[in-house]
């Protein structure tokens, strides 16, 4: 993934007809696109089902950080010559249980507080990781792999990998979705209720460590939001039912992927830059349609409390 | 007090009871008991311990000394007979949930599991969510963003919620903190409704016996780490509270039935000095 292929796109250099079938059956000419289809696929729904219950909980920092803190780690792993997705997961992963064990000291469970050593471990992170790729000696192109996304030379391993990770996940967010539902919104009643609020806090961090970890393979360590947070966001607009929100946020996660990945397959430009600025067109054209058919709608003001 | 129903055992029955907490002594030695169907009040200064009280029935908190049941049972285990409204939170502008599904997470939020889809079951839990939210008048801004709604309103939903499993105890933590006086009153009428026609046991703290005061069966008044128990015409005196305290209180009625409870100390009272000068007005 580090920079060693010569890329497709110096061997032929492709480019859209007005035959849409006939340019997605060319694109598929190429192992090296299905699997970032098939990567693409299975990180997007991973990180809609995930990013919908992140945006609930407003862990967004708490989401980009661990995207963040994948960096070093996949850059360990290619200077150790490790897969970096192994680098990635084991980062995110390690540092979603660090935030749980430093935020869970309350029994109550409460882990969004503490932005500034939050603060501080994005920049630990970072900084790590430009180390590593100094050691690695890696060239330029791989540092912007890692940081703004790439989609070539996904292996067939690694989309196994991903797959096994988002059913995985998405099966687990399936099983705890209601009383995790209540524990973000109402920790205290769900507390009262019987529901282990600490241990689905501490749970529902190792789900985000896993799609930030996958997100970064896609769209790179910086631009995890693309996936994480502008798909939940939008559909929140549409709809504030649970169950549909979810559904919607996937279908528009995969939508960003796929013409993502089909514009920068046919375009010099790279994948984070047309994932992220279709995930942010859209929220932008879905607010300001919102806020234009809503205008005149006058609701009474908010009681202020005391 | 009206002679309790003889099959029905007492809600509550607290003998003895004390409270640490980080080492300070919260109350002791508070007895009292709450017969089924009781609508009561927890009275007391700031730092008096009614919240632990509430924490207590839940079985959040344990007791250091003395013994208590709740619906016959050890405290924390009738959990899923008691309905809780914690202290009041209020909920950002545009939160990402209705009314509707934050009801709907009282009735099956503790399930794990994806509910199946087109079942019989969804349509009976339609049915009972819609019938707590008419309830409590609730049907007209229950498909709104919770965040957009009103506290008055928020507060209904939520009570909304805390019923929808048909507790046989309720349990509320200053409900009608931060709200304006017609909604204090509204949902103090509406818990008493509540509590006379489904002959539910409601528990609630409040800081503030005027809203309440048509309403109650009893209060339980905490102060200077002790409490006192009966109907509030006997408790919610200048004598009674005057004994509690071991400083002089004055209950003053107005004309309405009001009553304002003057020279009340705030805990933890470490001065003695009788505020005649400037009696502290309690309350709103």
């Amino acid at each position: 993934m580090l920079g060693t292929l010569p890329g497709p796109l110096a061997l032929a250099s492709p480019h859209l007809s007005w035959n849409v079938v006939a340019d997605v059956r060319d694109m598929f000419r190429y192992p090296f696109m299905v699997n970032a289809f098939r990567a693409g696929t299975a990180v997007a729904v991973l990180s809609a089902v995930v990013g919908w219950f992140m945006v609930l909980r407003r862990q967004a920092f708490v989401g980009h950080t661990l995207a963040i803190v994948g960096f070093p780690g996949a850059a360990a792993a290619a200077w150790l010559g490790a897969p970096p997705a192994l680098g990635y997961f084991a980062a995110c992963l390690l540092c979603a249980l660090v935030i749980a064990a430093l935020s869970g000291r309350g029994a109550g469970g409460d882990d969004r507080g503490e932005p500034a050593i939050i603060g501080l471990a994005q920049a630990a992170a970072l900084a790590t990781g430009y180390l590593f790729i100094s050691l690695y000696h890696g060239n330029l192109e791989g540092t912007n792999a890692l940081l703004f996304g790439s989609f070539l030379g996904v292996t067939t391993g690694q989309v196994v990998a991903l797959t096994v990770v988002a059913v995985v996940c998405v099966a687990a967010v399936a099983t705890i979705g209601r009383p995790l539902m209540f524990a973000s919104i109402d920790p205290g009643t769900a507390l009262a209720r019987g529901i282990p609020v600490g241990a689905l806090s501490v749970g529902f961090l190792l789900l985000l460590g896993a799609a930030a970890a996958g997100a970064s393979q896609i769209t790179g360590s910086l631009l995890v939001f693309a996936l994480l947070v502008l798909p939940p966001a939008t559909a929140r607009r549409f709809t504030l039912r649970p169950g549909l929100g979810i559904v919607l946020a996937v279908a528009l996660g995969l939508t960003v992927t796929w013409v993502g990945l089909t514009l920068a397959y046919y375009t010099t430009y790279p994948i984070g830059f047309w994932v992220t600025s279709l995930a942010f067109g859209l929220y932008v054209v879905v607010h300001a349609v919102h806020a234009v058919a809503h205008r005149g709608r006058h609701r009474p003001l908010p009681e202020v409390a005391p | 007090m009206t002679t309790p129903q003889a099959d029905t055992a007492p809600t509550v029955v607290m003998t003895g009871g004390a409270v640490t907490r980080r080492g300070r002594l919260v109350w002791h030695d508070v007895s009292t008991t709450i017969e089924a169907g009781r609508f009561v009040a927890v009275l007391g200064p700031n730092g008096a311990g009614k919240s632990t009280f509430i924490q207590a029935l839940l079985g959040e908190v344990r007791l250091d000394q003395g013994s208590l049941t709740v619906l016959g049972e050890a405290p924390g285990d009738a959990h899923d007979r008691i309905g809780y409204l914690p202290q009041r939170r209020t909920f950002a502008a545009g939160a990402p949930i209705r009314g509707v599904d934050l009801v709907g997470l009282g009735l099956d939020g503790h399930r794990w599991g994806v509910p199946v889809p087109w079942s019989g079951g969804r349509h009976t839990r339609r049915a009972r969510v819609a019938e707590m939210i008419d309830l409590v008048d609730a049907t007209p801004y229950a498909t709104r963003s919770i965040g957009d709604v009103s506290g008055g309103e928020q507060q209904r939903l939520l009570i909304a919620q805390a019923l929808v499993r048909d507790p046989a105890l309720l349990l509320l933590d200053e409900p009608l903190d931060s709200l304006d006086l017609p909604s204090q009153a509204a949902i103090a009428a509406l818990l008493a409704r509540l509590s006379r026609e489904r002959g539910m046991t409601i528990v609630l703290v409040a800081h503030d016996v005027n809203p309440l005061l048509g309403y109650l069966d009893q209060v339980v008044y905490l102060g200077r780490g002790h409490a006192m128990s009966g109907p509030p015409e006997a408790v919610v005196t200048s004598e009674s509270l005057t004994r509690l305290y071991g400083t002089p209180v004055e209950v003053l009625r107005a004309s309405d039935g009001r009553s304002v409870v003057v020279g009340q100390p705030e805990a933890p009272a470490v001065h003695t000095d009788r505020h005649g000068a400037a009696p502290h007005h309690h309350g709103h």
